[in-house]
C-alpha cells in the first residue's frame, strides 16, 4: 500500500472540492442555522418571552421530562424552568439533528469526488497511473472523511460556545455539553460520516451526475429524522449507552458497505462507465 | 531492436461485440507504431488492454514482458498515456495537475518540483504555470495533457487522438512536439488515430483496423506494396517526343503498359527496378527528359482502399 498515493489524491480532491463553491457553499448553510441561529433563538426566547407562553406553545415541561430516562431527568433536578426549557432544546433536542452534518459534507465530497471525477471526464487520466485499485478508493474515501469529519467538529465547537455565552446570563457557569454529547461527537459522528461516503460509493456506481448522487445519498437523512422523532416522542433517548449502541450499528453497516464498495471499485468497471 | 510490445490473438468481448476481435502485432523498441481505424474500430480498447486497464477476453499480450492482466501497475509505471480528451483537472493550476501525477508515478518528492519546472519549460507552459487549467486553450491543454504522460519520462508512450479537436495550428505544434520526442529520445510510441496524414507524417509501421480486426500492417511503402504491385511513373520531356516512343516502350521487358500525351507520358511497370531500363530506353532514343516521377500512395488511398475493401 502507497500511502504517498493516497493522500496524493486525497489532497487533489479537496483541493478540487474547495475550488467547486457550487457544491460546499449551501452544504454551509445549515451548520451556521444549527451551530448559531437555533442555540441563540432557543436561549434568548425563554429570557425575552414570559415562560408561560412558551410553556403555552411547548406543552408543560413537567410532562416532556416524564419521557426522559431517570439519569437524564436528574439533571433537570433544581432548575429553573426557563433553565429547564434551555437545556431541554439545546442538550437533547437538537442532539440528533447534528448528524445530518457529516452526512451531508461526506456526500457533497464523495459525490464530487467519485462521481465528480466521471462528469468531468477526468477519470480516466487517473485509471491509467499506477496507483492499485484499493489505493484509489482509499485516497478518494479520506478526501471525503476528512472534512466531513473535520467540518463537523468545527460545527459542535461553535455550536458549544454559542450556547454558553447566549446562556450565560441564565445558568452564570459554562455548563455545556453534557457527558451524553461526548460519544456523539467522537464515536457516532465520525460512523455518520463514514455511513454517508460508503453510500455515496454505492450510488455513485449507479448514477452519472454529481446531482443526482448527492439527492440520492441525501435519503440517508431519513435515518437521522427517525432519531429526532423517537427523541421527541421519547421512545428512543440519546443517553450515553444509546449513543454507543446505535454508533456501533452503524459502524458495523459502514464495514458491510464499505467492503462492498472496494469490491465495485475495480479499474475495469469503472472504465467501461465513462 | 526488440519487442517493446507482443500481442497474440488479443480480444475483447462487450456483450455481443468483439471491441478487439484477434489482433496480432508487435512493437520494436524506439519505433512509431500507428493504429489506424475509424471511430468503434477498437483502438483505444487496445490501448486499454495493453495498459492493464481492462482484461482481455482471449489472447495475450506482454509490455516489456509484463502480463498487463497481472502486472498492470508495473506497466503503467513505464508507460505514458495521452487520452482522448485531456482529462486535466480544470479547477487546478497546471502545476498541480503535474505534481499530482508526479508523486502517483512514484518521483521522489523532492525532485517533483525540479521535474515540474523542467517539462513545463519544455512544453512552453512556464509562463501559465499556476494558472488554472480551466483558462487555457485547447492547445495549451492539449500540450499539457502530453507534459503529464511524459512526466516520468517513460520509456513507452501511448497517444490517443493526440490532435482531436484542436485547430490546424494547435495540432501542428502537438505533431511538432511528438516528431522531436521520437527522433531525439528515440521513444517508442503508439499512435492511435484516425487522422492519416498525421499517422504517415509520424509513423514508421502502421496497423489499419476495422470492427476490432488488423486488415493490414506494415510500413508506407510494404502495405503499397501489397495493395499495388504494379507501379506507374510519370515521365515529363522537355520536348515532345516523337509519337512512337510509347509504342517502342511496351516491348520492353518489365513494362505493362504505356501512353503518351504531348510532352508527359505515363508507363505502368512490372516493379521499381524497371524504372532505370525505361529511363535509358528513352535517353537511347532520343528523348529529351525534364522529369522522372514514380507514383507515391498516400497512407490516404491505402486506408481507403482497404476499408472499401472491407466494406
Amino acid at each position: 500500500m502507497n500511502w504517498r498515493s493516497i493522500w496524493a489524491i486525497a489532497r487533489k480532491d479537496l483541493k478540487e472540492v474547495q475550488q467547486n463553491k457550487a457544491a460546499w457553499i449551501p452544504a454551509l448553510v445549515l451548520p451556521l442555522i444549527f451551530a448559531i441561529v437555533l442555540p441563540i433563538l432557543f436561549t434568548v426566547l425563554p429570557q425575552v418571552l414570559p415562560v408561560e407562553d412558551i410553556q403555552r406553545e411547548l406543552g408543560d415541561m413537567e410532562t416532556l421530562l416524564k419521557n426522559l430516562p431517570p439519569t437524564i431527568r436528574a439533571i433537570f433536578d433544581g432548575l429553573k424552568l426557563e433553565q429547564m426549557f434551555v437545556l431541554y432544546m439545546t442538550a437533547f433536542m437538537l442532539a440528533p439533528l447534528f448528524l445530518i452534518m457529516p452526512l451531508m459534507f461526506s456526500s457533497v465530497v464523495g459525490a464530487d469526488s467519485f462521481v465528480g471525477e466521471r462528469e468531468r471526464k477526468t477519470m480516466e487520466a487517473l485509471l491509467y497511473s499506477p496507483a492499485t485499485d484499493m489505493e484509489l478508493f482509499l485516497g478518494k474515501v479520506l478526501a471525503a472523511l476528512i472534512p466531513a469529519i473535520s467540518l463537523s467538529w468545527l460545527t459542535y465547537l461553535v455550536y458549544i460556545i454559542v450556547v454558553n455565552v447566549a446562556s450565560f446570563n441564565l445558568f452564570g457557569r459554562v455548563w455545556f455539553p453534557l457527558p451524553t454529547w461526548w460519544p456523539l461527537m467522537f464515536w457516532l459522528t465520525p460512523a455518520f460520516a463514514l455511513l454517508g461516503i460508503s453510500a455515496t460509493v454505492m450510488i455513485s456506481a449507479r448514477v452519472k451526475t454529481f446531482m443526482e448522487a448527492y439527492q440520492l445519498t441525501g435519503s440517508l437523512v431519513v435515518l437521522v429524522l427517525g432519531l429526532v422523532i423517537g427523541q421527541a416522542t421519547g421512545v428512543l433517548y440519546l443517553g450515553v449507552e444509546t449513543v454507543m449502541l446505535v454508533g456501533t450499528l452503524i459502524w458495523i453497516l459502514d464495514v458491510v458497505l464499505i467492503r462492498a464498495g472496494i469490491r465495485g471499485f475495480k479499474r475495469s468497471m469503472l472504465i467501461t462507465k465513462l | 531492436m526488440s519487442a517493446v510490445i507482443e500481442v497474440n490473438a488479443l480480444a475483447r468481448v462487450f456483450g455481443q461485440n468483439r471491441a478487439v476481435d484477434g489482433m496480432t502485432f508487435h512493437v520494436e523498441q524506439g519505433e512509431v507504431f500507428g493504429l489506424l481505424g475509424p471511430n468503434g474500430a477498437g483502438k483505444t480498447t487496445t490501448v486499454r488492454l495493453l495498459n492493464g486497464i481492462l482484461p482481455p477476453s482471449e489472447g495475450t499480450a506482454r509490455v516489456f514482458g509484463l502480463d498487463p492482466t497481472t502486472q498492470g501497475e508495473d506497466i503503467r509505471r513505464r508507460t505514458g498515456v495521452l487520452t482522448e480528451t485531456p482529462a486535466l483537472y480544470e479547477r487546478l493550476s497546471a502545476r498541480e495537475n503535474l505534481e499530482f501525477f508526479a508523486t502517483l508515478q512514484a518521483i521522489p518528492a523532492s525532485d517533483v518540483s525540479r521535474r515540474v519546472d523542467e517539462i513545463l519549460e519544455f512544453f512552453e507552459l512556464a509562463s501559465r504555470a499556476n494558472d488554472k487549467v480551466e483558462t487555457f486553450s485547447k492547445g495549451m491543454k492539449q500540450r499539457l495533457a502530453l507534459a503529464r504522460a511524459l512526466i516520468h519520462r517513460p520509456p513507452l508512450l501511448f497517444l490517443d487522438e493526440p490532435t482531436s479537436g484542436l485547430d490546424p495550428e494547435a495540432a501542428q505544434q502537438v505533431n511538432d512536439l511528438i516528431e522531436n520526442l521520437t527522433s531525439a529520445n528515440g521513444q517508442t510510441v503508439m499512435l492511435a488515430t484516425h487522422n492519416l496524414f498525421e499517422a504517415q507524417r509520424l509513423c514508421d509501421r502502421v496497423a489499419i483496423m476495422n470492427k476490432g480486426r488488423i486488415l493490414a500492417m506494415g510500413s508506407l511503402k510494404e502495405l503499397s506494396r501489397k495493395l499495388w504491385p504494379v507501379t506507374w511513373v510519370d515521365i515529363t520531356f522537355h520536348v515532345k517526343p516523337s509519337e512512337n516512343v510509347a509504342g517502342s516502350l511496351k516491348a520492353q521487358r518489365g513494362v505493362i503498359q504505356a501512353s503518351a500525351e504531348d510532352e508527359a507520358l505515363a508507363v505502368q511497370v512490372e516493379n521499381e527496378d524497371v524504372i532505370p531500363e525505361v529511363v535509358r530506353h528513352l535517353i537511347n532514343n532520343g528523348a529529351s527528359i525534364l522529369k522522372v516521377n514514380p507514383r507515391d500512395y498516400t497512407l490516404e488511398d491505402i486506408y481507403f482502399a482497404l476499408q472499401a475493401g472491407e466494406a
